[in-house]
């Protein structure tokens, strides 16, 4: 097992290493000039010529990187346009918002996604069957954006139910920072009105961005059950008189988690790829919107940050799944 | 049946003779897709979209609206039997700006995919067969580009290029090249393993010969199925572009960038994004259906998430 975690972890080191590059090699096709931008719209071509040393812009490319790698190593992720901040301070105050976000997304799907599989599963072909899988079906297709503005206008404008955007009310007295997100951080400190108007806030967005993650568990669980179900063990403990909740329960689900768990690795990525669109509908202070204002305002440092943010958590939860695959199905600790 | 016996049936019959095995694949291949309903449902939808996007611009109400222009007497109706989905800031009819938009979206989609598997299906069966150091460099780029969401390096790239419908697509065929990769690589390298493959080999097949006749052929199923899926995923990938402001602008008919503009006029204005949005879902919808279709029926073995 340590050798195997130990493999992981150097392939990872790799991957990261691969993205950085692609991050440098995207920075530098672009058509505008980046020093010209850092330098403001009204500055002469010799102020330019300054900043473009002071970038070290004139270096060759080779050189550039390294100091571009050096950086990273540092934590250095350059300067936002926009905020004047840090993008790396800026990303420390933004990952645990979005990281709220898709937790509780992935909650939802799961806690939802598994049973919903299960039944449509053990009833294959009901018209409960059917159903749920056009309800699969449609999770996909669904254009997040259009959906979110939707549910935020029936249930929010109109209806009035809940909150239309952001994180918090401005009423709302702002818990300590300990985590960063803000539903966790309200529950610590024990101040149950602020968690309630956070959860209120998080129902919108975590459901949209829930939709995609729960159609694709359910159908993994689904045709995995229905494999599992047909299995020679589980005939053999029906036959043996296993009442058929526990087969149903305890032998089959725990096979088909497997597959499951892959899926949702995958979709943990997926997700942390859709914020960019469910933030932007509800204003809600995270990567995804952070990353399309700086994205809109061409400011590349922040887009280059949540890049390699995203790659990093994305990769972070492949190793875990990796990790739990490889704890549970040691035949799997060789690949 | 031997050659004598030919010049006596019709042409037809002997068409029917020399090709049996084909035509019962295709029988049976028509069959089995016309049981489920999914599947028949999606190909509806998929033909109702391309017949859009072929006849569009000349069956909608008011075609001079498609490009955008401008009747301010009558900006942002409600939808009404002249306007089915209202019109929008510039009094131009949404249904015509969408039906329109039907044609942006088959492009986009069309490109992106297509590049995609050009790229992404000879890296792929060159990974999977030749294997090796050849194979191992090969996974290793795919892997790092599949180690980020698509959306976000897309936006990485087209925040780098510039917005637009054009580095939109490009940033796009340049993240989905690599599904194709990995699909590809794992087909070749079973079928590598194959005893008719083994068997072409030891009898001094060229490489070429392999790939041509056995390794490709084999592969055609799995890249129709994912490039069906892919022509939907990549519409929805575009609109989002589209949407955040990165991809197509308006006036450009295109789903996305309407209900970016649409977002602006909610909700008083309701009506706007909902139409584009519509055709979106439900060209995804078609095309998800149809691949799902064409899986079961081609792919049968392989149904999975």
């Amino acid at each position: 097992m340590l050798r195997f975690l130990a493999r992981r972890i150097g392939y990872l080191a790799l991957m990261l290493g691969g993205l950085v590059l692609v991050t440098f090699v995207i920075s530098n096709v672009t058509p505008a000039d980046p020093a010209a931008l850092a330098a403001g719209p009204d500055a002469t071509p010799a102020m330019v010529a300054t900043m473009r040393q002071e970038y070290g812009l004139d270096r060759p490319l080779p050189e550039q990187f390294a100091r571009y790698v050096g950086d990273l190593l540092q934590g250095r992720l350059g300067r936002s346009i926009q905020t004047g901040n840090a993008v790396t301070e800026d990303l420390l105050r933004y990952v645990p918002a979005s990281l709220q976000l898709v937790l509780l997304a992935m909650g939802f799907a799961c806690a939802v996604g598994i049973p919903l599989g299960v039944l449509s599963a053990v009833r294959r072909h009901s018209l409960f069957d059917h159903a749920v899988r056009v309800l699969a079906v449609s999770g996909v297709a669904l254009p997040a954006f259009w959906i979110a503005l939707l549910l935020q206008l029936v249930l929010a404008v109109w209806a009035g139910w809940l909150p239309t955007g952001g994180q918090l009310s401005i009423a709302a007295d702002p818990p300590p920072v300990l985590t960063g997100m803000v539903l966790l951080d309200s529950l610590l400190a024990g101040q149950w009105g602020t968690a309630g108007d956070a959860a209120a806030h998080a129902v919108l967005p975590a459901f949209v961005l829930s939709l995609p993650c729960l159609a694709s568990v359910l159908r993994v669980n689904r045709a995995e059950m229905i494999e599992v179900l047909g299995s020679d063990h589980v005939t053999a403990a029906r036959a043996h008189g296993v009442a058929p909740r526990r087969v149903v329960g305890l032998l089959a689900l725990k096979n088909a988690m497997l597959p499951t768990l892959a899926i949702i690795g995958l979709r943990f990525g997926w997700m942390l790829g859709s914020t960019v669109l469910v933030e932007t509908v509800f204003d809600w202070p995270g990567l995804g919107l952070y990353a399309v204002n700086a994205a809109i305002a061409a400011d590349f440092k922040p887009v280059m940050g949540v890049t390699l943010t995203i790659g990093l958590l994305f990769m972070l939860a492949n190793l875990l799944v990796d990790l739990a695959y490889g704890w549970l199905d040691p035949r799997t600790r060789g690949a | 049946m031997s050659d004598a016996a030919l010049p006596a049936l019709s042409r037809r019959a002997r068409f029917r003779a020399e090709h049996a095995g084909t035509l019962r694949g295709a029988r049976f291949f028509v069959w089995t897709f016309s049981r489920s309903p999914s599947a028949l449902l999606g190909l509806a939808l998929v033909l109702a979209f391309l017949l859009l996007a072929a006849i569009g611009p000349w069956i909608v109400p008011y075609p001079e609206d498609a490009r955008g222009a401008v009747n301010l007497g009558r900006r942002l109706l409600p939808p009404s039997a002249a306007h089915w989905f209202g019109t929008d800031e510039m009094g131009n009819d949404i249904l015509t700006r969408v039906v329109v938009g039907t044609r942006t979206s088959f492009w986009i989609g069309l490109t992106i995919t297509g590049l995609a598997a050009l790229v992404g299906v000879p890296l792929g069966v060159a990974a999977g067969y030749f294997g090796g150091r050849i194979r191992t460099a090969i996974m290793r780029v795919t892997d790092v580009f599949l180690a980020v969401p698509g959306l976000v390096l897309a936006l990485a790239i087209v925040a780098s290029l510039g917005p637009g419908i054009l580095h939109g697509v490009l940033a796009l065929t340049l993240v989905w090249w690599p599904g194709y990769v990995r699909l590809i690589e794992a087909k070749a390298l079973t079928l590598r393993g194959e005893s008719y493959v083994e068997a072409a080999r030891t009898m001094g097949a060229s490489h070429g010969w392999i790939l041509a006749r056995h390794i490709l052929p084999n592969c055609v199923s799995p890249i129709v199925v994912k490039a069906s899926m892919d022509m939907g995923m990549a519409i929805l990938a575009a609109a989002s572009l589209g949407f955040i402001g990165l991809g197509a602008k308006s006036p450009a008919p295109e789903w996305g960038a309407m209900i970016s503009v649409g977002r602006g006029y909610m909700p008083d204005w309701w009506w706007y994004p909902a139409a584009p949005g519509l055709f979106i879902f439900l060209t995804v919808l078609g095309f998800n259906l149809f691949g799902d279709g064409l899986r079961d029926t081609l792919d049968p073995r392989s149904n999975r998430g």
